[in-house]
């Protein structure tokens, strides 16, 4: 998910041509106040005009406690983007309060149920809610680490090897499991040390989070590299994938491979790999 | 509709800065520099006008710089320029 600022209309028109999974339009901390209702137009035209493809489009919104919110959630709605990303939530009611106003905008274009949430967890309040905000709407795809104003919130600074950031990092990922939903890990900032950048896509990868947010293109390359399944696995999967069928076909509820009885978890996890591999483009659904 | 002097945009490349202030005269009247006038100044003010149009805008003066803006970016920064000028959200009314 890669961020751009949302009163920048030439990275807004170019952010596509770099193949992220999704965009994330920021009508929050990147926009200046005096100039949000400027950006608040310019995502709306956007998001009408420009064909992103398949790009999955979220935008980050102002608290809907703010003067901006509610303005942001009409503008956006209406223009039909996929996702709003609300910042700094800390409780369930938060999440209602959106869905609520998402309704009200969605009932008066009649597309109720298009806009799906994702929710930012930013600070120590939220991470201890976290499977209560994962929980609290059926439009939540997703929700996803805010680092800076997290450790800002426990008081203590950003390290490299991003200790402070552990229990939320787990929390994040067990809550979003438990509930059914994606998790996503917070930014990366600094651009000249990509080594360490890509230590930090590896390390949130083995945690089990489902992707890693972005502030430039040139990182795109590495998160792709990390989470897309090697070849070996993707084999593997195919072979279990295969066996699965050969088992429905038979009727039987065992699926076996090479003479070994294969397990529930190997089986979603193939499935999984399977996905991420289609989602990455290493195979088509022909070669299935 | 009473305007005042507003503006919205930047000089950034891509973008557009829109200037509306009240009508000195009857009508539309846009002054436009842009780097690609010779081949878009037609279709930069059209977008300006049809703009302003649909927010029943029907007497302004515009002053626009243009740095190779997208259409959507023209109708956007017209938009917001528009609403600063008449101290209200036009568009979402």
């Amino acid at each position: 998910m890669m961020f751009v600022p949302g009163n920048n209309p030439s990275m807004m028109q170019d952010a596509y041509i770099y193949g992220p999974d999704s965009i994330m339009l920021d009508l929050e901390d990147s926009v200046t106040m005096a100039e949000k209702d400027a950006a608040r137009v310019l995502v709306h035209n956007a998001l009408k005009t420009i064909d992103y493809g398949k790009t999955e489009m979220v935008v980050r919104i102002n608290p809907l406690s703010s003067p901006y919110g509610k303005k942001d959630v009409e503008a956006v709605v209406s223009a039909g983007v996929d996702v709003i990303r609300m910042p700094k939530t800390e409780t369930a009611e938060e999440v209602k309060e959106l869905e609520a106003e998402i309704i009200r905008v969605e009932e008066k274009l009649g597309c109720v149920g298009r806009t799906q949430i994702m929710a930012a967890i930013e600070s120590a309040l939220g991470v201890v809610n976290a499977y209560a905000i994962a929980t609290a709407s059926k439009r939540m795809m997703g929700i996803a680490l805010g680092a800076e104003d997290y450790t800002a919130s426990l008081k203590t600074p950003r390290t490299p090897e991003g200790t402070e950031l552990l229990l939320a990092r787990e929390t994040i990922v067990v809550a979003a499991r438990a509930a059914g939903i994606n998790c996503f890990d917070t930014v990366f900032s600094n651009l000249n040390d990509m080594d360490a950048f890509r230590r930090e896509v590896e390390a949130i990868k083995a945690l089990g989070f489902d992707g890693k947010s972005i502030i430039n293109p040139r990182q795109i390359e590495v998160v792709n590299e990390v989470f897309a399944p090697k070849a070996k696995d993707i084999e593997k999967a195919k072979l279990i994938l295969a066996a699965i069928k050969e088992a429905e076909q038979k009727g039987s509820g065992v699926v076996s491979l090479n003479g070994k009885m294969v397990d529930k978890p190997v089986v979603m996890r193939a499935q999984h790999t399977i996905e991420l591999a289609l989602a990455s483009g290493i195979i088509t659904e022909e070669e299935l | 509709m009473e305007l005042k002097t507003a503006s919205a945009g930047t000089l950034e490349s891509g973008d557009i800065i829109v200037e509306i202030s009240p009508a000195t005269s009857k009508g539309i009247d846009i002054q436009l520099k842009s780097t690609v006038s010779y081949q878009f100044g037609e279709q930069i003010k059209k977008v300006i006008k049809e703009t302003l149009s649909e927010l029943n805008i029907t007497d302004a003066c515009v002053n626009a710089t243009d740095k190779g803006a997208l259409d959507c970016t023209i109708k956007a920064r017209t938009i917001a320029a528009a609403c600063r000028a008449a101290g209200k959200d036009l568009w979402l009314d």
